[in-house]
């Protein structure tokens, strides 16, 4: 009786993560998957064909062939998109390997600290999802803008003389995004790090490592995972990024997230919203998928 | 108790006044907060020296010798080695490596390369790096084992690992801290024999802390056992083992009866006490005075089992019963009750013992012993 119980429910907990999946992630994305398909159209909902159970075998086979690829050839012929896609990766790569450069530190600095120290330590990195992620985005306006507060404070301390222009130019995206997303990178490094056994490091120094060395050759290596794990929890949200681009970028700055708000908003274009959607998921998938292949084969290796 | 370390060659010099050791410990002071791990210790080490810690789990064993490798600072005293104060040497650029109880294997690399570590690090030729890990891993029997990594291996081969990685480097002073705790008996005996021959054909200098009171006398030079952070007695194994200063070493190594009494006599290092069960005359050059109350320790094996009185009356000896009979295959234990009460335990060989009618329960002997035979404790 409790073996057949313990064997449903262990059914069960493998089931919940795949009808999670299918509902919030499968289902949606065949969804815009097939409005990508579609052709614009002035109407409710703005593109045709729409289906309908009505239909008959005959009406949906006749509506399935309207369905093309036009908009993912549009996309390919349109220079537009392709910078776009291409400024959006440039952004989110950059401004991921800013956040490593600046989250390793922390995260170390957090894993040598008192054990009694780590809780607090902790609990300040997460402390500002406390408040509302726009907040924090349009008090950064407040910082950069030329006469706001970094500007004041330069020239106060006679540092510079001309108000620096940041805000609206790819740097405020940078430092929107580095502090928005710096806690994604902290935490994985962090855990991966405190997991690390200490004596690792004593035993690479006895023999005959100097600390540095001791670092790249032990403690950098083991906490490469946290690093892969926490780059992908900026990289991914960071490519598709909106808000930030919207808020500090310039006019200029081109990003596929601002794009697509365009497309959808402004054009009321959502087929064509949909390729680009359908295409950005493509450029995030692929190569993950890729090297989590790559990494499983490694670990089959091991063995 | 086999005690080949003394027999393999006449190696003493710390009975030699002109001898330097190679390491010392100089009234050493290591405190974790208050807490006093090892406590005002003093201890030399001479090269070429196989030296064993022994002593209780939480003694400060891992202690002395993290700070001989230079991860724990002393809190005061010195530690020489080589005739030059190490206190500000930072653990690599020590000449000492140690083998730690955790193992700290690096779970990512390979064996190899895992023993391949530290020689890398010195920027040895390729070649000669391989040729050195080949030989550390059939010293270690894990020539097969190679390409694995640590976690894909069980605790006896992370254990080999882990002492190959130490030994490769052959540092002058090798630290190894529960070096064979995880192997089972057969190879544990015979990767003893193995790291003794190392140690002697390279011509290095052992500290090994162990549990395992009959490892450390097989392998070692000297012994020093130690209790609470300090050393109670450092000593060739048989003479820890013969001459236990200490009730606590006596009771530490081995099996021993502790026979209680007050000192009847005592003149020229001849003292008689008297106890329970029996008076025992003994010789002791530890100086007594009459009524004071002795301890006197005496092996199992010292004992001697027979159903007549002993012949010569000066013998020490008593009547007593046989209470219990072990038998261990090699010999029998056989505890004997005298006539207060106390039982003793004594041991004899089976090549010894009388096979055609071996003394059995309930049986009533006489257990006696020789002047020489144990000695007097001197707490
Ligand atoms: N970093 C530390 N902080 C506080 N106390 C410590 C620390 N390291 C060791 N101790 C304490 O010092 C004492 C001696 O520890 P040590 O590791 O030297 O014991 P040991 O003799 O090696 O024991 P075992 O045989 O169990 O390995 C122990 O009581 C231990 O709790
Ligand atoms: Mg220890």
């Amino acid at each position: 009786m409790t073996k057949l119980g313990s064997a449903i429910f262990r059914r069960l907990v493998i089931i919940v993560p795949y009808a999670w999946l299918l509902f919030f992630f499968l289902i949606p994305f065949v969804i815009v998957f097939r409005i990508s398909l579609s052709t614009t159209a002035i109407a409710q909902p703005p593109y045709v064909p729409v289906f309908s159970l009505a239909d008959g075998l005959a009406g949906t086979m006749e509506k399935i062939r309207q369905l093309s690829f036009d908009n993912f050839t549009w996309l390919a012929e349109d220079a537009l998109y392709y910078t776009a896609y291409l400024s959006s990766l440039k952004i989110a790569t950059v401004s991921t390997l800013l956040t490593l450069l600046i989250a390793y530190p922390i995260a170390y600095g957090m894993a040598q600290a008192p054990r009694t120290l780590r809780p607090t330590l902790l609990m300040l990195v997460i402390l500002p999802f406390w408040t509302s992620f726009l907040i924090r985005v349009y008090s950064w306006i407040a910082i950069l803008k030329p006469e706001g507060l970094l500007n004041q404070f330069l020239l106060a301390i006679g540092v510079i003389h001309e108000p620096l222009i940041i805000l609206n130019t790819n740097w405020a995206i940078y430092i929107g995004i580095v502090y928005s997303y710096l806690p994604f990178m902290v935490l994985p490094i962090y855990s991966a790090l405190e997991k690390m056994d200490h004596s690792l490091i004593e035993a690479a120094q006895d023999l005959g490592c100097p600390p540095i060395t001791a670092f790249w050759k032990v403690t950098f290596p083991l906490s490469v995972p946290g690093v892969i794990a926490g780059c992908m929890l900026v990289f991914i949200p960071a490519v598709g990024e909106f808000v930030i681009p919207d808020l500090l970028g310039g006019s200029q700055t081109l990003m596929i997230g601002k794009t697509l708000w365009t497309e959808f908003n402004s054009n009321r274009d959502w087929p064509v919203s949909a390729a680009v959607a359908t295409v950005l998921l493509l450029i995030l998938v692929v190569p993950i998928v890729f090297f989590q292949n790559i990494q499983a084969k490694a670990d089959e290796q091991g063995k | 108790m086999k005690s080949l370390g003394n027999i393999r060659r006449s190696f003493t010099p710390w009975a030699d006044p002109q001898s330097k050791p190679y390491i010392s410990f100089k009234n050493v002071t290591k405190k974790f907060g208050d807490f006093t791990a090892v406590d005002d210790l003093t201890l030399n080490i001479y090269h070429r020296e196989f030296f064993a810690l022994l002593g209780a789990s939480g003694c400060g064993k891992s202690t002395l010798l993290r700070m001989l490798a230079g991860f724990e600072r002393p809190t005061s005293g010195e530690i020489i080695l080589d005739g030059q104060d190490i206190a500000g040497i930072p653990p690599y650029k020590r000449p000492v490596n140690m083998m730690f109880q955790s193992y700290a294997l690096f779970p990512h690399m390979t064996v190899e390369r895992n023993i391949a570590f530290g020689l890398r690090q010195d920027g040895m030729p390729k070649a000669q790096i391989s040729e050195r890990v080949a030989q550390m891993l059939k010293l270690v029997k894990l020539e097969q084992f190679a390409q694995r990594k640590p976690q894909q291996l069980s605790g006896g081969q992370r254990q080999r690992v882990a002492l190959a990685r130490s030994l490769a480097k052959r540092p002058k002073v090798l630290l190894l801290d529960e070096p064979l705790g995880a192997l089972d008996k057969k190879l544990r005996e015979e990767t003893q024999f193995e790291l003794m021959d190392l140690q002697q054909q390279l011509g290095l200098t052992f500290v090994v802390v162990t549990h395992d009171q009959e490892e450390a006398m097989t392998m070692a030079d000297r012994i020093a056992v130690m209790s609470h952070g300090k050393v109670v007695q450092v000593a060739t194994p048989a003479e820890i083992y013969e001459a236990p200063n200490s009730r606590f070493v006596a009771d530490f190594i081995g099996d021993v009866n502790i026979l209680e009494g007050k000192v009847k006599s005592a003149d020229n290092g001849r003292v008689e006490i008297a106890s329970d069960d029996f008076t025992v005359r003994t010789l002791s050059d530890a100086r007594q005075s009459a009524g004071s109350s002795a301890a006197f320790a005496i092996r199992p094996e010292k004992l001697r089992i027979s159903r007549t009185a002993p012949a010569d009356p000066s013998v020490n000896a008593s009547q007593g019963e046989i209470w219990d009979i072990g038998y261990l295959g090699d010999m029998t234990v056989l505890h004997v009750r005298l006539p207060s009460g106390k039982v003793v335990k004594t041991s004899m060989l089976n090549a010894q013992r009388e096979v055609e009618n071996p003394i059995g329960y309930d049986e009533k002997v006489w257990v006696s012993f020789a002047e020489t035979a144990g000695v007097v404790l001197r707490d």
